[in-house]
């Protein structure tokens, strides 16, 4: 190496602190991407989870471990999946969507759906079911008794919103995939990390990787300071 | 069973350590950093086993853009380089990393569009005037922006014609020749791209060449030596063999007699 270690991440640091415009580029386009996704999909998918929690249909127990299936699918595979259905000659190819943040945005969301589904399912499961039915023979209406359940269950929603978050902003195959890797539109911090390592350049790579590393530094602090807010509730 | 065991890892552990003595001494290896376009085209697989069989060396290819093939070279990474970065080449050159530049072959460079051509630039007369037409017509045009070769000869296209490349259609996407087309594919956008890769990937493509010819599409490819001043270590007599072979009679032939479907897709230069 004619750089070292030091001066690579002395650079990086630059780099952030400088706010270098084409690393915030990046990094802003990483966020929106996921948290676009991640808020078009919330909603639906804890219902989804409430419904199969407190409900029992034919097939309920396939469609469970479906979803648990989906969580730990590879996101290329899922990546693979939305090119195929925005390609020119594809189902929805005439949305124009493929190298687009709409076209990311749906792919994450494939990403994000199965982990809150599956997640807020197995903390709606962990309600007595008497606590529904109390809260309903209380006066709640049917929407107050939700939110009341989702109130109590905070700390484990939150923990499924958290790792599904982190699932998708961290994912490169889906997004160099769909999204095309084009520069200030679809660049997102994991593949501009694939990118600047494959030019060679470190230092933007590294900038970038600190990033992602605050990130989840403070995600898992956030949830550690949750469960610990959490714990003399439970005595 | 316990002893059984140790013996086995025993023997495991000096089988690891022969073949790594083994590997160090080996002179028989050449590490090659290049551009995916000599990879992608096929032309490596058809030139190193006949180079192989003559010499008896064994070429590794290490396949990248000429950015990073310079870089590896400039970190000892490899024994030599080929590439096609004329002024990169010569910086490389100039630094001190790399000696004996040779210009053993070239093929062009072509402006890739949609079939209706709605830019109009059939009718340029120089490849600065058609990149002017596609900035100013609003319809999309893919960049490679990975540094590549062929990233480099766009911008020095863009420079040349006096535009910046920040025009609302103008994507650059770092990633390599193929991807790059399928995207201007999809997009119906325009692409510099190099003939071979076009060629390969033409069966896939609803796009044409719109533009080309003129001196500046031209892409000369150089071989260069690593300094062995700089990397004493490294295998210059394997290297230099290389080099050699590449520019003798028998290496410029057969660079010229290899086709993709039925196409020459490289013209030997070294005795102009």
């Amino acid at each position: 190496m004619t750089e070292g270690w030091l001066a690579l991440i002395q650079q990086a640091f630059r780099l952030l602190f400088t706010l270098d415009p084409e690393v915030w580029s990046i990094i802003s386009v990483s966020f929106s991407v996921s948290f676009a996704a991640l808020l078009i999909t919330l909603i639906p998918s804890l219902v989804l989870g409430f419904t199969l929690a407190f409900s029992r249909f034919r097939g309920h127990w396939i469609v469970i471990n479906l979803v648990q299936t989906l969580q730990s699918i590879p996101t290329v595979v899922i990546g693979l999946l939305v090119y195929l259905l925005l390609t020119r000659n594809g189902t929805l190819g005439d949305l124009r969507w493929l190298f687009t943040q709409k076209g990311m945005i749906l792919g994450q969301m494939m990403i994000c759906a199965p982990v809150l589904i599956a997640m807020s399912h197995a903390a709606f499961t962990s309600v007595d079911k008497r606590a529904w039915e109390t809260c309903r023979t209380l006066g709640a209406s049917w929407l107050g008794a939700v939110w009341i359940i989702c109130r109590e269950l905070r700390v484990p929603l939150l923990m499924a919103i958290i790792a599904a978050f982190s699932r998708i902003v961290t994912e490169v195959g889906c997004s160099m995939m769909v999204g095309g890797n084009i520069d200030h539109v679809t660049r997102n911090i994991p593949t501009a990390i694939a990118l600047e390592t494959s030019k060679g350049d470190f230092a933007q790579a590294i900038a970038l990787g600190l990033v992602l590393l605050i990130l989840a530094l403070i995600l898992n602090f956030m949830l550690g300071i949750l469960r610990g807010a959490a714990q003399p509730r439970s005595h | 069973m316990l002893k059984l065991k140790q013996l086995m890892g025993f023997v495991a552990a000096a089988g690891m350590l022969l073949n790594v003595t083994a590997y160090a001494q080996d002179t028989k290896v050449i590490k090659l950093a290049t551009t995916t376009s000599t990879e992608n085209s096929g032309l490596l697989g058809y030139l190193l086993p006949k180079f192989e069989a003559d010499t008896g060396y064994q070429v590794q290819v290490i396949a990248t853009g000429t950015g990073k093939a310079l870089k590896l070279g400039t970190q000892g990474d490899v024994d030599l380089v080929m590439t096609h970065a004329p002024k990169a080449e010569a910086k490389f050159v100039e630094d001190g990393f790399g000696v004996e530049p040779r210009g053993i072959m070239e093929n062009d460079f072509v402006v890739l569009g949609p079939k209706n051509d709605p830019a109009k630039i059939l009718a340029s007369k120089t490849a600065e005037e058609a990149f002017t037409k596609i900035a100013k017509s609003g319809i999309p045009f893919i960049s490679r922006g990975d540094d590549s070769g062929t990233n480099k000869k766009e911008i020095l296209i863009w420079k040349a014609a006096n535009v910046t490349p920040d025009f609302a259609g103008y994507k650059s996407i770092g990633q390599g020749m193929g991807k790059t087309l399928l995207m201007a594919n999809e997009m119906q956008a325009y692409t510099l791209s190099d003939r071979g890769t076009y060629i390969a990937y033409k069966g896939k493509l609803d796009l044409q060449v719109d533009f080309d010819g003129g001196k500046t599409l031209a892409n000369p490819y150089q071989v260069i030596l690593i300094n062995p001043k700089k990397y004493p270590d490294l295998n210059h007599k394997g290297a230099r063999a290389f080099s050699d072979w590449l520019i003798s009679d028998k290496g410029q032939q057969l660079i010229n007699s290899f086709e993709v479907q039925g196409q020459q897709l490289f013209k030997a230069t070294y005795h102009k």
